[in-house]
């Protein structure tokens, strides 16, 4: 039980970062449709950035963690949603309304770019943080077995929860939140009436790739490394959370990378840590099977 | 609108796409390329690299600037001789930057490389009819090509016969041959049916392992296990593709990752079958159908050479593996002329060009998508038995999405659904990065000798901008940048272009910009 219940405390503060990611796929396919494969690379950089950043701050010497912790999530996020900006203009802009499969892709070649090019840039070696939260809460003891939640989980879990309120609220009541409804709904007749759907497109872009550095910035501090290639499988997790809660949802990916992560934690724990990535790609395919349209998603109709 | 004023507003805008491309730049380039992570004994250092930021920066200002006022500029020549002074002047410039002397060598290498463009530009104006491209190319074109697939094919098979050939060329060949025939393979999937899959590598590795397993625990030979291998890759096709085919194209891509991903990790920790990390040692080496190639026969067998009647040389197993994957890639390459043109074939192409329109006419997406699918891994099967037998030894390490990244980088460099295109692609990817072994100064050695001057000229063109470019390293990043750039400028492939399989006998008039739907 104690063991269970720890292991379900590892799994929501997976499922928080994947969440967090899954977001950007499944704005951007509600959107234009399209899978943004270079996403999982946009949290691999916002990992690296939010590195930079507090090793930058380390050797300042700078004092309170906390404040160092806000600003390096500020700085990530400014610059990563600059990549992600970049990224829409360079890669997929041009394609909108080329052939099928011109932004896979794209996108596919995107993804291969930015990973090689941080590679060359930064190193192939894994690149360690100090830890940079340190301590934790005994919340059971039983037989020996303590169960804790860490100080850097429970950050990771109420920096989700904020920002998932925070997103919630920009979708719901906002100008450009409406924009962004309004063009998932229909993106010919949003531009009918007057909404700027570039602008849109571009913003929904600097969206994700916030959230994914935020993710990227966690993952960082949760785990104490980074490589240039922690992005690739993360993409995938995130992507399957993205599916499985039903892609187009914005609940749909939270629950969905909840879920994803629990998986994962359970899965580990009871069955085999070597195989616990096959686990989420097992997920993916029975969803896809039984239920493509996911938990929470709409049933996609193509018109003519 | 009077042309000074059209003149400002396009300097206008081109100003503005530059400052922003430059601003972009800045920001992007601060964090990554700024600020470099060393590792020290302390933990983690950081290094700061200001010079390569600017640099950055000023590259894509000037490259903005030069694509914005590209289309402004009026005639080929003009355009030939602005954009060969520009990277002359870029050079000169770099070298400057850098406090280097001056050299006239660029200035040569300028005047001589805008010449030969020349050349070709008027060359090809001369051989090209008045109305620009048609659609559909003339049978004299089509023709032409023919016999030059033909004439390719007979040097290949000609190459090992030539003095030319030594070890190390016949082995490059084999390795090219090798992504030629993937190529071909994928070309089913992604050019002809139009399904993207990202996981191809994992049917390459599901024949490698075939072959591996069914020789060492039931000793089947090499031609006993080919067939098998086949088999089994576009089995695991099918039950992939089963589920996924009924949806979305993109929901493929993903779980073809997925799936290649998933292979690797099934690989390593499956040990007491695929030997995990270590791979599987010391699998047969082909043999001439029983004969083998060696020296020193067991009892009973009578090797290659004696067969013959010639002297042993470890060269004969070497050619006799280019030939045979000279074979599967011929067997593919006809194979797949002759499946486009049967109803199957023709109904891929009908689905990667509008899937509801040939669901109206009756074609069953999903079969017609899975029958691609199982054929392209089928030949994924029999270039991974070939590449198991070859190497004699394999290990998860060489399927890894890097590979299959490469395959799907040949196939839409080469023009997706171009045969010919493809191969050449091929060749220009496996050889890119073996002369970049050393870096780009060490290019011109690479070539006999009148070949070595016109290298050492052209590079007198690359600017200098103090970073070592080792082609090897940089492989996968210009890989990426190239699939990203050919998908907006030249979605149909850089190399060659893919003409319709079936089409109507009187030529039509392509609309400008063929590219794109």
């Amino acid at each position: 039980m104690e063991y269970f219940v720890q292991q379900s405390i590892n799994g929501l503060t997976l499922g928080a970062i994947y969440g967090l990611i899954a977001i950007g796929y499944t704005m951007v396919y509600g959107i234009i449709g399209m899978i943004n494969f270079a996403h999982g690379e946009v949290f691999m950089i916002g990992a690296f950035i939010g590195v930079i950043m507090f090793t930058v701050l380390g050797l300042a010497g700078f004092g309170p963690v906390s404040v160092a912790i806000i600003l390096v999530l500020l700085v990530s996020m400014v610059f990563t949603a600059a990549y992600g900006w970049t990224i829409e203009r360079i890669a997929y802009r041009p394609l909108r309304g080329s052939f099928r499969l011109a932004p896979l892709i794209s996108a596919i070649g995107m993804s291969i770019f930015l990973q090689n090019a941080v590679q060359l840039l930064q190193g192939a070696r894994v690149k360690p943080l100090p830890a940079v939260v340190v301590g934790s809460i005994e919340l059971m003891h039983a037989d020996g077995f303590s169960v804790s939640i860490s100080y850097i989980q429970i950050l990771i879990i109420s920096v989700t929860v904020a920002l998932m309120v925070g997103l919630t609220l920009l979708v719901q009541r906002t100008s450009l939140g409406r924009a962004q409804r309004a063009c998932e709904q229909d993106l010919t007749m949003a531009a009918l009436v007057g909404v700027n759907v570039d602008r849109t497109i571009s913003f929904t872009f600097v969206l994700g790739a916030a959230l994914a550095a935020v993710a990227g910035v966690m993952v960082a501090m949760y785990y104490g490394v980074v490589d240039f290639f922690m992005g690739f499988v993360a993409g995938i997790k995130a992507f399957t959370a993205a599916v499985l809660g039903g892609i187009g949802s914005l609940p749909g990916a939270m629950l969905g990378g909840l879920i994803i992560g629990l998986v994962e934690a359970y899965w580990s724990a009871y069955f085999s840590i070597a195989y616990k990535d096959v686990a989420a790609f097992s997920i993916l395919v029975l969803v896809l099977i039984f239920r493509p349209t996911g938990l929470l998603g709409r049933p996609d109709v193509e018109k003519v | 609108m009077p042309a000074a004023a059209s003149v400002r507003s396009a300097l206008e805008s081109a100003f503005r796409s530059a400052a922003l491309g430059g601003i972009a730049a800045l920001v992007l380039a601060v964090p990554l390329v700024g600020l470099e992570t060393l590792d020290t004994p302390q933990g983690l250092g950081i290094a700061m690299r200001w010079d390569w930021v600017a640099k950055a920066v000023a590259i894509i200002v000037l490259g903005r600037l030069i694509i914005a006022l590209w289309p402004a500029i009026p005639g080929t020549h003009l355009r030939i001789w602005v954009g060969v002074g520009l990277v002359t002047f870029i050079a000169i410039a770099a070298d400057w930057w850098n406090g280097r002397p001056f050299r006239v060598d660029r200035l040569v290498a300028g005047l001589a490389v805008g010449l030969v463009l020349q050349a070709i530009v008027a060359l090809r104006a001369r051989f090209q009819s008045r109305n620009g491209r048609e659609a559909v190319r003339s049978p004299a074109a089509i023709r032409l090509d023919r016999w030059l697939a033909v004439a390719l094919i007979v040097c290949a098979a000609l190459l090992p016969l030539t003095p030319l050939a030594d070890r190390y060329i016949i082995d490059l060949g084999t390795t090219i041959l090798i992504y030629v025939m993937l190529g071909w393979g994928l070309n089913v999937v992604v050019g002809l049916a139009g399904l993207l899959d990202l996981g191809y590598v994992a049917f390459y590795a599901v024949g490698a392992y075939s072959f591996a397993l069914l020789a060492r625990d039931f000793g089947l030979t090499f031609w006993e296990c080919l067939p098998l291998a086949g088999f089994f890759a576009a089995m695991f096709g099918v039950l992939l593709g089963f589920p996924v085919l009924r949806l979305r194209g993109d929901y493929l891509a993903i779980v073809t990752l997925g799936f290649g991903e998933m292979i690797r990790i099934v690989l390593i920790n499956f040990q007491a079958y695929t030997g995990g990390p270590n791979g599987v040692r010391s699998i047969p080496r082909p043999t001439f159908f029983g004969h083998p190639f060696t020296d020193f026969p067991e009892d009973g067998q009578v090797p290659f050479h004696q067969l013959f009647g010639i002297e042993y040389a470890t060269f004969h197993r070497i050619a006799f593996l280019y030939y045979v994957i000279l074979g599967l890639a011929a067997l593919t390459f006809l194979f797949t002329e002759r499946i486009r043109r049967l109803p199957v074939g023709r109904a891929w192409e009908a689905l990667r060009e509008d899937e509801v329109a040939a669901r109206a006419l009756g074609i069953n997406p999903t079969n017609t998508k899975l029958t691609a699918f199982a054929i392209g891994a089928m030949f994924g099967g029999f270039a991974g038995a070939f590449f198991a037998t070859r190497q004699g030894f394999i290990s998860p390490e060489s399927f890894t999405f890097i590979e299959s990244a490469m395959v799907l980088a040949i196939v839409v460099l080469g023009g997706m659904g171009s045969q010919v295109g493809v191969a050449i692609a091929a060749v220009v990817l496996v050889v890119l990065p073996e002369l970049g072994r050393g870096s780009v100064a060490a290019l011109p050695g690479m070539f006999p000798e009148p070949a070595a001057t016109v290298v050492r000229v052209a590079l007198g063109l690359l600017p200098d901008f103090g970073i070592d470019l080792d082609l090897g390293r940089i492989r996968m990043l210009l890989f990426g940048g190239a699939m990203i750039a050919i998908m907006i400028w030249k979605p149909r492939g850089l190399l060659s272009r893919r003409d319709p399989s079936v089409a109507l006998k009187v030529p039509v008039r392509a609309a400008s910009g063929a590219g794109g739907q």
